[in-house]
């Protein structure tokens, strides 16, 4: 049952309608998680990574965003043709989200425990007092110290770091099955980050939710992910579980990243980086969107589109010729 | 020995932690401006005079005493009298009261009216938009008086008419003032948080979108408060608010207005009545928005 994937995305495509027509931001996604699990999804800014979740949470503003085609499962329920009330019963209660502003994402007028309440009255039917005594069960579970002081702060007498611990608290007050954290720690500053992605990790033990970090950050993924996605330009490229994924990344894109990293024990002058910007959304019609950028690019990745090819292992994945022709080569 | 007493120095500070909230917060930065303040205090002062009127009013405000028509200020009358022997003080407190609740009632009603009017067209979008803002802006393509003053003329002049007309005129300013002012907040990530906790469309507008929309309504509601009194005055001047024996400081300037080279305090009075009310609140509108608004803060 633990390796029976509690979410699955099936060649999802959303896109968004604007005056210059239609622009895919994810385009044939194909993702799953399975239960109690760390998946870990990297990419560049604006590639899709943030949009994938928001269709899962069913959360893409319409219009002019839509999902066009594709499925997404939770726990065998097909979410893309839920209707809306049925959604919102999902929405916290199964799959939470929290979102990368800490400092935006509490409502100013409202008082820490009324957040707190509301996000768990929405779906619980528990009196005032019960709702609060969870409330501070769960702030206290999230690390925060003095409680029964702090339900009754408003979000602008606390840190950044406290904000996104109440963001968390307020996420898991439900007990979802699976949080999905977009870039829960890219307004941080490190130390704060560090303990952020503690507090993640233990509640992904301690209460076994499955965990998606969008983060645009290999350290974070390094330091908590069991399984990697790397996306570009709407598409999954590579996924491959943490270790395979540093070790023996197959993808030129994932190479790039990694060597884009600084290594702290060699000092250079010149840090490593991808030649080119990321294309536009739908700007590439035809070929591999990394082509134009990629070293090892040759005909075929001009004129057709990869699909997902095998890689060291069951959990490697790789969306690139080059290994679609070791895969022939050796058979 | 030392001891005991540092315990009850720590209690203290826990108990002089009260819980700040953003409107205690705005109160105390407006009671740090002291321009506001006085603002405030000249408001409260013509709400007091409004409220107890009956008591403060020296003579009744029809009592004619023929005999006595124009009188200068004196100890006996304070502001004179009017063409008709009226005290111009009884005049003027109970003018406080009608003018105070006329400018009031239309802005309530008016906020009332274009909030929703602009929530509906912020939160629906598209059409529903389209039509509201574009009704607005046909409103808004006339000069306020004259669109109040066409549309008394339909329904007949007097005070209840002249309040209905400048409730209607001011409409469109809170409409879009809160169509822009939820558009805005509709995009804060708290609305995408609260969406993401399964909350239903319709109480995030009530509990989280509504509320925080919310301060610059009571900005400009108080500054269009003063621009209702003058309106109200306004219309009364003209003859299409307030009838006799109704009083009204527009309908004051409005009677007076032949006498003014021989007894100019029956006019005097009247419009600093008016002059000093708009002051007030705009002098506390300005203080208002300089508490509630956090940018101006910083």
């Amino acid at each position: 049952m633990n390796d029976e994937a509690i979410l699955e995305i099936n060649g999802l495509k959303t896109s968004f309608f604007t005056d210059d027509g239609e622009v895919p931001a994810v385009d044939n996604v194909n993702l799953h998680v399975k239960k109690g699990e760390l998946l870990g999804v990297v990419g560049e800014s604006g590639c899709g990574k943030s949009v994938t979740f928001l269709s899962v949470m069913g959360l893409i503003p319409q219009p002019p965003g839509r999902i066009v085609d594709g499925n997404i499962f939770f726990e065998g329920t097909e979410l893309t043709k839920l209707p809306e009330r049925k959604m919102r019963s999902i929405r916290g209660n199964d799959i939470a989200m929290i979102f990368q502003e800490p400092m935006t994402s509490l409502n100013p007028l409202f008082k820490i425990g009324n957040q707190l309440t509301e996000a768990i009255r929405t779906h619980q039917k528990i009196d005032k007092a019960t709702a609060k005594e969870r409330a501070m069960e769960m702030l206290k579970l999230v690390g925060l110290p003095r409680t029964n002081e702090l339900i009754d702060t408003y979000p602008h007498e606390l840190s950044g770091g406290m904000r996104q611990r109440v963001m968390i608290a307020m996420a898991m007050i439900c007990n979802p099955k699976v949080l999905i954290a977009d870039e829960p720690t890219t307004a941080l500053d490190v130390t704060i980050q560090k303990q952020i992605l503690e507090l993640m990790k233990n509640l992904n033990e301690k209460l076994d939710t499955a965990i998606i970090m969008i983060t645009h950050d290999l350290g974070v993924v390094a330091e908590v992910c069991d399984r990697v996605a790397v996306m570009y330009s709407g598409k999954v490229v590579e996924t491959a579980d943490v270790k395979t994924l540093f070790q023996h990344p197959k993808h030129p894109y994932t190479k790039g990243l990694l060597d884009s990293i600084p290594d702290i024990r060699q000092k250079s002058n010149h840090l490593y980086s991808i030649p080119g910007n990321v294309p536009k959304p739908g700007s590439i019609k035809s070929g591999c969107p990394f082509a134009p950028r990629c070293d090892y690019a040759f005909d075929r990745c001009l004129a057709d589109s990869p699909e997902l090819y095998p890689g060291e292992n069951d959990d490697h994945e790789v969306r690139c010729f080059l290994h679609a022709q070791e895969e022939s080569e050796t058979q | 020995m030392s001891e005991p007493a540092q315990q009850p120095v720590q209690q203290k500070i826990v108990k002089k932690e009260k819980p700040s909230s953003p409107w205690r917060d705005g109160w105390r930065s407006f009671k740090k401006n002291k321009i506001a303040l006085a603002g405030a205090i000249i408001v409260f002062g013509f709400v007091l005079i409004a409220i107890f009127a009956d008591f403060l009013m020296p003579y009744g405000h029809n009592d004619q005493q023929l005999i006595d028509r124009f009188q200068p200020p004196s100890s006996e009358h304070w502001f004179g009298t009017d063409d008709f022997g009226r005290d111009v003080l009884s005049r003027v407190i109970l003018g406080a009261r009608i003018s105070l609740m006329v400018g009031f009632t239309a802005v309530i009603g008016s906020v009332i009216i274009g909030s929703i009017l602009g929530v509906i067209a912020a939160y629906y979008g598209r059409w529903v938009d389209t039509l509201i803002s574009r009704i607005f802006d046909i409103m808004l393509a006339f000069p306020s008086i004259l669109l109040a003053i066409a549309i008394v003329a339909i329904l007949g002049p007097d005070l209840q008419n002249a309040l209905i007309a400048i409730a209607i005129v001011n409409v469109p300013n809170f409409g879009r003032l809160i169509r822009s002012k939820v558009l805005s907040v509709k995009e804060e990530e708290y609305i995408t948080a609260a969406r993401a906790i399964g909350m239903s469309d319709f109480r995030i507008l009530i509990h989280h979108i509504i509320p925080n929309s919310i301060t610059p309504i009571i900005v400009q509601g108080t500054l269009a408060i003063a621009t209702a009194i003058v309106e109200v005055a306004a219309l009364s001047f003209l003859g299409l608010g307030a009838q006799s024996p109704d009083v009204d400081w527009g309908k004051m300037l409005d009677d007076s207005k032949a006498y003014l080279v021989d007894a100019p305090w029956t006019m005097i009075f009247p419009g600093l009545a008016i002059m000093l009310t708009v002051l007030g609140f705009n002098l506390m509108g300005d203080g208002l928005r300089d508490a509630m608004d956090p940018k101006m803060k910083n």
